[in-house]
């Protein structure tokens, strides 16, 4: 039963990569032919090309963006059951690439069918990026070979290259991983390409070599910010299926069970997390170097309002992941010391919430603009502008990975005599960077903008600094720490899971909602000041319009998933499973990467 | 004192303060949807603050449960069923009921510029573009003194003399006029950007900016080139605000 599933999987895959390759030889002679006598554009049946491309892209991207995240942590958690021998983590990497595996072929279909809508539907900007990427597209279709055989060999090779040859399976992941990751590259120097267009004359032809296409201004930022995005948003999926099996679960060794994958997908997830807004600030940047107009369209036009949307999303992502955590520490034995410091943490966040969520420009009624005098509101004004908002997001972070040290430290007292002096300079770090975080936010008030836009950068320096001070003492401090008692895996109230289910649909949301600006903002032009988009089409969305796309494609991509997951799951239930083993309690103070 | 241990009306005492604050304690009155939305996020706080630990959500749930099964609860629960109801209604009535005003307004303040603008027959490319009377420091003093003049015979009805938006004009405008003591307009503006709002005023704007609503004029035939750009070093000299510099890059 089980080998017939692998093989018709393996087959559908195979299949379904001979159809891109094959689409990518179709896609060559479009350039050749005569352009004047090929439309530009093809109407889509019923959807209209706009929504079936937009639709189709999304789909596609959550599921590669899925695939490329989670063989990341699959590999290095795998690597760390195998440095210490513990075939818990190598059962939960295995979890995790079943998933991505799953998910594979998704992924591929939907990029083939991608690219037939654009050589069916676009035909002359999809001639006019061949014209100029007709390279990369070799290279593109030789790593997503080369991608596809070292996942097979990596998923169906775990237990044959296991034991004395697991160092081949350990490489075999890393390498899965190099070429998923040049894979994204290439596919974001296309549409980052298309934001913001480098290397090319007048007429559109290509200057010189097509690397000065490929690294144009937006390529670098956008390929960080997206590598950062898959992580979380794999780490968020895992968890949520995790959410699900635990939910569904029969016995309490299984509720452990993915009440630990649940918690490492979710740790995963936010430490990734605390790092992407810094990526966005960069991509922003660049942006606005790059174009003023673009950047001001971005930030100050119709989609300023875009932004409060986001600062909600994110907020949300915020106050779940800390509640999750919180909720989890009623499995520690020992957290009671710390729940005292919930309250606080809860404040800041709501505030820095609140501050983050507060438009720029008001929704007044006239009644209202006349009591406050303007559409101006002097207290609320303040917080309306970029100073505010970052401090308040820097603070979110600060207190995010807080809420993260003292989960960690729950169930465990350092023996090391240094323990006062090394608290002490950690709780010093956090206090420093906070002041440093909240002097340059008000500080930024008496600047003009351009040194403003500088401070956001110490801003970041003295959160990121924090961190990593605060880790390197954490680490060693409780290496070998008593324990407090074992971390009761599976008694974490169910509403928990629900909350990481809520994290996963708000994540796929807010990347839909991204996705959304990062194309708006070229506004009628599919390459940016280079080719116009003269269709039907070429008006931007509203924002309410676009709401309901995204809110449409995260329902399908997540009915999808969960079908997916199903059918994995039903392989499990044919064969036997791969070894069950025993419940995790990866606590008590051995101070692994957890 | 013991129901005030009570988590319901902790909860409760808890929303009903913040909505005091957030009513009562901002002067002048936030906007509705201002206080709906900090609302909003105290209620989810205060939802995760109780529910985040086992025992404190029983204590929460606990009064609402009797209510809804306890038999001596029968009356509250009567009234709740009459209530809650005639609540909604209400809210459903309130909010379906026309009243003379118009609607709350979504207006980008600051739209993006066009790349470049035709100035009396000029093709100018603002992308870039700096102000020229800034080359020649020496006479920057001279220039803002004639800004002011310009402002004070143009301007000041609108924005007002103390660059506040608040002109004797003003309140009869809806989008007011900007007021350029905030850090939030020209503080973050660059020269250029100034130039073309205030050449091409109000009916310049794109649509997304309302430009049907904007009592700004568009001064292009009023005002020479040099004008504007006198008057825009004077706004920047009076507020002691700089323009926004473009990036080197
Ligand atoms: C009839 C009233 C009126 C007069 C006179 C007037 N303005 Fe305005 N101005 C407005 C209004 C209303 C706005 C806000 C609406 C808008 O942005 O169009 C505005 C906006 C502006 C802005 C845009 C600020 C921003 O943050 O985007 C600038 C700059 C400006 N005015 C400069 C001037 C200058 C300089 C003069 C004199 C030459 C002037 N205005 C005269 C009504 C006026």
């Amino acid at each position: 039963m089980k080998r017939h599933w692998r093989f018709a999987r393996a087959w559908a895959g195979i299949m379904l990569l001979t159809a891109v390759a094959l689409a990518v030889l179709l896609g060559a002679p479009v350039e050749a032919q005569d352009a004047a006598k090929e439309p530009a554009y093809r109407a889509f049946p019923l959807l209209g090309s706009r929504l079936a491309v937009w639709v189709i892209a999304q789909l596609h991207l959550d599921f590669a963006a899925f695939i490329l995240g989670v063989p990341m942590f699959a590999v290095i958690i795998e690597i760390i059951g195998w440095k210490n021998r513990d075939a818990r983590y190598d059962w939960l990497a295995h979890e995790f690439i079943k998933l991505v595996f799953a998910a594979f072929s998704a992924t591929a279909l939907f990029g083939a069918l991608l690219l037939f809508v654009f050589i069916g539907f676009y035909p002359k900007f999809f001639a006019f990026m061949t014209n100029i990427f007709h390279t990369t597209y070799w290279i593109y279709a030789l790593l997503f070979f080369g991608e596809t055989f070292t996942i097979y060999l990596y998923y169906y090779g775990w237990d044959w290259l296991s034991g004395s040859r697991k160092w081949i399976h350990v490489t075999l992941g890393v390498l899965a991983n190099i070429f998923g990751t040049a894979i994204l590259f290439i596919a974001d120097a296309w549409l980052t390409f298309m934001t913001s267009p480098a290397g090319i004359a007048e007429t559109g032809a290509l200057k010189g070599s097509v690397w000065a296409a490929v690294d144009n201004a937006t390529w670098m930022p956008i390929n960080v910010h997206r590598l950062i995005a898959n992580i979380v948003f794999g780490g968020t999926i895992a968890a949520a299926y995790a959410a699900f099996r635990f939910l569904g679960a029969k016995t309490d060794e299984e509720r452990a069970r993915y009440d630990w994958m649940g918690y490492v997908g979710n740790f995963v997830a936010i430490s990734a997390f605390i790092v992407l807004p810094f990526a966005g600030y960069w991509l922003g940047r660049e942006i606005y170097a790059f174009d003023q107009t673009m950047g001001i369209t971005m930030m100050g036009g119709f989609m300023s309002w875009l932004w409060i949307i986001q600062a909600t999303l994110i907020g949300v992502l915020f106050i779940g992941s800390n509640y999750y955590l919180w909720l989890g520490m009623e499995r520690i034995p020992g957290s009671e010391r710390y729940r005292k410091y919930v309250p606080y943490m809860l404040i800041i966040l709501a505030v820095g919430f609140m501050v983050w969520a507060t438009p720029r420009s008001l929704i007044v009624t006239l009644e209202e603009a006349r009591a406050m005098g303007g559409t101006h509101h002097p207290i609320l004004g303040i917080f309306g502008v970029m100073s505010a908002k970052n401090t308040a997001v820097n603070l979110m972070i600060l207190t995010t990975f807080l809420s993260y040290v003292l989960y960690r430290r729950a169930n465990r007292l350092s023996i090391k005599p240094w323990v006062m002096a090394g608290m002490a300079v950690q709780w010093g770090a956090f206090f420093v960077a906070a002041a440093i975080v909240l002097f340059y936010g008000v500080y930024g008030y008496f600047v003009e903008s351009i040194v403003r836009i500088g401070f956001s950068v110490y801003q970041v320096l003295a959160v990121l600094g924090a961190i990593a001070l605060v880790m390197t003492i954490d680490i060693p401090m409780f290496r070998g720490a008593r324990s407090t008692g074992e971390i009761r895996w599976g008694t974490i109230a169910p509403r928990s899971q629900y909350v990481l289910i809520l994290l996963a649909v708000t994540f796929t949301w807010l990347m839909g909602l991204m996705g959304f600006a990062r194309s708006g903002i070229r506004q009628h032009w599919h390459v940016y000041g280079v080719l116009r988009d003269t269709s039907v089409d070429a008006v931007t969305p509203a924002l309410g319009y676009a709401a309901n796309v995204i809110t449409l494609v995260t329902a399908v991509f997540l009915a999808l998933v969960m079908f997916i997951f199903w059918l994995g799951g039903l392989a499990e239930k044919g064969g036997t499973a791969h070894a069950p083993v025993p419940a995790p309690h990866i606590a008590g103070g051995s101070g692994e990467a957890h | 004192m013991r129901f005030l241990r009570s988590r319901f009306l902790q909860a409760v005492i808890v929303l009903v303060v913040a909505f005091c604050v957030f009513r009562f304690g901002i002067r002048p009155p936030a906007p509705w949807s201002v206080i709906k939305l900090y609302m909003a996020v105290v209620a989810l706080a205060v939802l995760v603050h109780i529910s985040s630990d086992s025992d404190s959500w029983r204590d929460f749930l606990r009064p609402i449960r009797d209510t809804l099964t306890r038999p001596e609860r029968r009356f509250v629960r009567a009234v709740l069923v009459v209530l809650i109801p005639v609540l909604l209604g209400y809210y459903a009535y309130s909010v379906a009921a026309a009243r003379p005003e118009a609607p709350p307004q979504l207006r980008a303040i600051h739209p993006a510029p066009p790349p470049s603008l035709s100035f009396r027959g000029k093709e100018m490319n603002l992308q870039g573009l700096e102000n020229p009377l800034r080359k020649d420091q020496a006479s920057l003093a001279r220039h803002a003194a004639a800004g002011g003049a310009i402002y004070i015979q143009n301007c000041f009805y609108c924005h007002g003399d103390n660059l506040d938006g608040k002109g004797h004009f003003a309140p009869a405008f809806n989008p007011p006029p900007a007021n350029f003591e905030d850090p939030g307009t020209i503080a973050q503006l660059p020269e250029a950007y100034l130039f073309w709002r205030i050449a091409k005023g109000g009916p310049g704007l794109p649509r997304e900016s309302t430009p049907w609503d904007s009592a700004m004029p568009a001064w292009e035939d009023r005002l020479t080139e040099e004008q504007i750009w006198q008057v825009i070093v004077y706004v920047y000299e009076a507020t002691g605000q700089r323009p926004r510099r473009w990036q080197e890059h």
